[in-house]
């Protein structure tokens, strides 16, 4: 009896699982328009604009998550919220994107200066045990 | 023979370092484990798109993505390198390394340039020697790494790949087997290969809002995301874990130099004991 009114419903975000349970009615912010899921809906893939997923437990509360964007997967008996952890943007990936080219770019163009601390270090070490042979040759010889 | 003074201060310093280390090994420990349960984490996220992936190929035969379907003639292949951000780690990076360099050279021999993506400052610090382009790099992520750092620079990438720059995409990073064990691994992210749809049941369609080709697009992207977030995750597993280990065998060999120079503090404490009693009786004889 409890089955055919309760949908299996899973939260889930690349970072971790958010939530996982027996509801009743699930909303959630399709690209479309907000959508609600009844059990028993038709199969529907849709993606998910940034909003609030409701969920609607079988004790008569309601708990919400916040999505920032993502796709729905509904079967019969089954809702699967694939949810981004960041918000996304066409723009906002775009100037990541760019920043990360940006990186790459200064990262390579400057060779001279930026050393860091170990490599410096392990510089220092080899030209002091070259010097060490040096002098240790040069003893040898007078 | 060096005086015992001298030979103390130096196990004083030895041991110093030797408490450094042990503190290491103890972070690293605690910190490998938390990073295994995010690893874990990220597994229900992966499974599920993964599934979803399979579903829609299966019932969309007609749309090839661009993803999805390799091309012919490999003149460019990209490779997306995790290595971590500090060092006392063992081989962990350099066996990354090894394996990068051994898969750029395996393409290159097949006419194919290499195009890189750094993620970690040990990578970006080594390939920036060797003259090939790095298109994309990101650095510090930090223990706990976000999607939200890696989405940019995984975006150059699959830009690069969806305008004909690229014609493979490969990632590289340490796999996490066990504490002791962590071997470099070489994974193909683009074309993405063929998701089993055999167990899969009955065929039946979704409904979709907006189109199919465009939400599997978008999928796999995410997907693609999630796979280099997973191993972004994995790489931080095992560093601690390389970490560990490290640490741990210097501490071991901190407490034999302790114990080696212990020894000889002993004998040379002993033999100025001697020296003085005999300069005593020598000196009680003369009188």
């Amino acid at each position: 009896m409890a089955e055919r009114h309760t949908i299996q419903v899973e939260i889930v975000s690349a970072e971790g699982e958010i939530f996982c349970g027996p509801a009743t009615l699930v909303v959630a912010p399709a690209s479309q328009g907000d959508i609600g899921v009844a059990p028993r809906h038709a199969p529907l893939l849709s993606m998910l604009k940034p909003g609030e997923v409701r969920v609607h437990l079988p004790d008569g509360t309601e708990q919400f998550f916040f999505v920032g964007g993502g796709a729905i997967e509904v079967q019969p008996t089954k809702v699967t919220v694939l949810a981004d952890t960041a918000l996304r943007a066409k723009d906002i990936d775009e100037a990541a994107a760019l920043a990360a080219k940006q990186r790459a770019e200064e990262a390579l163009n400057d060779r001279s200066g930026h050393i860091t601390q170990a490599e410096a270090l392990a510089e220092l070490a080899r030209a002091a045990a070259q010097l060490k042979i040096i002098a240790r040759l040069r003893k040898q010889h007078s | 023979m060096p005086g015992t003074k001298e030979i103390r201060a130096k196990i004083t310093s030895v041991k110093n370092t030797q408490k450094i280390t042990k503190a290491m090994q103890m972070v690293a420990t605690s910190k490998m484990r938390r990073a295994q349960e995010r690893m874990r984490a990220a597994r229900p996220y992966a499974e599920g798109i993964r599934k979803v992936i399979g579903h829609l190929t299966k019932a969309n035969p007609d749309y090839h993505s661009p993803y999805l379907s390799g091309r012919e003639t490999v003149g460019n292949v990209g490779i997306i390198v995790v290595s971590t951000d500090r060092g006392l780690a063992g081989a962990l990076n350099a066996n990354v390394f090894k394996q990068t360099l051994l898969l750029m050279r395996e393409w290159q021999d097949k006419g194919a340039a290499a195009k890189l993506c750094m993620i970690g400052a040990k990578g970006m610090a080594f390939f920036r020697r060797l003259n090939v382009p790095i298109l994309a790099h990101v650095t510090h992520l930090g223990d706990r790494p976000h999607v939200k750092d890696i989405i940019g620079t995984v975006k150059v990438m699959l830009d690069a790949y969806r305008d004909g720059e690229l014609d493979r995409l490969f990632l590289v990073n340490a796999e996490f087997i066990n504490t002791m064990t962590q071997r470099p691994s070489v994974e193909q992210l683009l074309p993405a290969l063929p998701i089993d749809t055999e167990g899969l049941q009955r065929h039946w369609d979704y409904l979709y809002e907006p189109e199919a080709s465009q939400i599997l697009d978008d999928l796999l992207m995410r997907y693609i995301e999630s796979q280099v977030y997973r191993a972004a995750v994995e790489n931080v597993a095992s560093e601690m874990a390389a970490r560990m280990v490290a640490m741990k065998s210097a501490s071991d060999n901190a407490s034999k130099l302790i114990s080696e120079m212990q020894l000889i503090y002993n004998k040379a404490r002993q033999a100025a004991i001697t020296k003085e009693l005999a300069e005593i009786v020598g000196g009680a004889a003369a009188v």
